[in-house]
């Protein structure tokens, strides 16, 4: 096409209108770019719409441009006192306008900043929340153990036994809940002071007449036990518990020289 | 003066800046406005607010997009819109495809004889009546090319070609050529 075709084709009217969409308007934007007598063209009938318009408008009184000139002028940077009802030909909605749209532009860069700052804030709140997360099931976990303990203390079919301090501990104690149904004892090893390294706490059942100590298990993991609560289970007879400290391992008969405790059933 | 030589300038914003502005386009921008608001204190309200809409907006005007003119005709067109839809008057908003530029002319009476166009209006009532009524629905009303097409009742390329004509018809009348 050539571009007196292109003129005669009446886009560029339409350009001028503000008739035409996105890319038609790039490629007016394009011809004109290229061809001076495209744009030409585009002036002469940007000037006879000008005149036209002109032409048709009412007496355009000088008040007008003093009115905006005023406004803008006046609005600007520097800050103006309220002009007094009279002289505000401006009416009210003009105002109310402004201010919503500078109250609009000012919440945009407030909520902008606020978003800069809330996702700083969600970032570190992820990480609180994966903390927080963590305690939580660890809480929980310590949560699910002290249950099982009060249930153990609650439980009426234990029978409780005291184990007092003796000579090799006189300030130590300890309590052994045991079940006769399920054989299982509990020992609530927390009176005990900590076993030095490489000794270890074992507890023994003993029958009476004559004095038969049989051992039902050691403290293991005596640090890692928190609650310090320890099952053992098979104690099918016992008249009396003791625990000894003993090499770590455990020994086959009781040191008494390093009895802890003891207690009757 | 040409939009390239005048941007440059509107974009310092001072006095002088807004002096061009207002020269070059406050009288065609009252013009487009009063095919909306016949009532001529109305029609310079809508223009004092459109002057101001487009001062301070005129940093968002982009090149790319079309001519400056067009720009600010669409600012004034939709400022009067707006000012007449506000007065919820439904008899205004259908008077307007009846109702077009020429008889604006008629409407003003002696008093608001303007000596300066007498002569551009005695011209501007030659065009055709085909022509009034495509440039005033292009290009003062703003209808859309689809809307200006159903309302004349011809097919969109045989308006783009007649449309062209009647500019061509104005420009004579106009000695632009």
């Amino acid at each position: 096409m050539s571009t007196q075709e292109y003129i005669d084709s009446g886009i560029l009217e339409l350009y001028v209108y503000g008739c035409l969409n996105t890319s038609e308007i790039e490629e007016v934007n394009k011809m004109a770019q290229q061809f001076a007598i495209i744009r030409e063209e585009i002036m002469v009938i940007e000037k006879s719409l000008l005149l036209l318009s002109s032409s048709v408008a009412p007496r355009l009184s000088g008040k007008n441009y003093e009115v905006i000139k005023q406004h803008i002028f006046d609005s600007q940077p520097k800050a103006t006192p309220i002009q007094p009802a009279e002289k505000a030909q401006i009416k009210l909605s003009q105002y109310l306008g402004w201010a919503a749209a500078l109250l609009f532009l000012a919440g945009t860069i407030y909520f902008y900043q606020e978003g800069l700052t809330k996702a700083s804030t969600i970032a570190k709140i992820s990480v609180e929340k994966v903390k927080l997360n963590k305690e939580y099931t660890a809480l929980q976990s310590k949560n699910q153990v002290n249950e099982d303990v009060l249930t153990i203390v609650r439980d009426v079919q234990n029978t409780v036994v005291p184990l007092a301090g003796q000579e090799a501990s006189p300030t130590a104690v300890a309590k052994v809940y045991w079940n006769q149904e399920t054989h299982t004892v509990y020992v609530d090893g927390a009176g005990l002071p900590e076993p030095p390294e490489g000794m270890v706490y074992q507890v023994w059942a003993l029958k009476l007449n004559p004095l038969t100590p049989l051992s039902i298990g050691l403290l293991d993991n005596y640090k890692k036990n928190e609650n310090l609560i320890f099952p053992l289970h098979n104690v099918i007879e016992a008249e009396a518990f003791g625990i000894t400290l003993e090499p770590a391992g455990g020994s086959a008969s009781p040191t008494l020289e390093q009895l802890f405790t003891l207690g009757k059933v | 003066m040409t939009q390239e030589e005048l941007l440059p300038l509107i974009y310092k914003k001072d006095d002088k800046a807004f002096t061009i502005l207002y020269d070059t386009y406050a009288k065609s921008l009252l013009g487009v406005i009063s095919a909306f608001l016949k009532d001529q204190e109305e029609a310079e309200d809508a223009l004092q607010e459109a002057f101001i809409i487009i001062w301070k907006n005129i940093e968002t005007y982009d090149e790319s997009k079309g001519r400056l003119f067009t720009w600010i005709v669409t600012m004034a067109r939709n400022t009067a819109i707006e000012k007449l839809g506000s007065k919820n008057n439904t008899t205004n908003i259908k008077n307007l495809t009846t109702d077009n530029f020429v008889h604006l002319l008629d409407s003003y009476g002696a008093k608001n004889t303007k000596i300066d166009t007498i002569g551009i209006q005695e011209f501007v009532k030659k065009l055709k009546p085909k022509c009034i009524k495509m440039i005033d629905l292009l290009f003062f009303k703003g209808f859309s090319q689809q809307e200006a097409s159903e309302e004349l009742d011809i097919p969109l390329g045989t308006m783009k070609n007649q449309n062209r004509n009647c500019i061509q018809e104005l420009r004579t009348l106009l000695q632009l050529s």
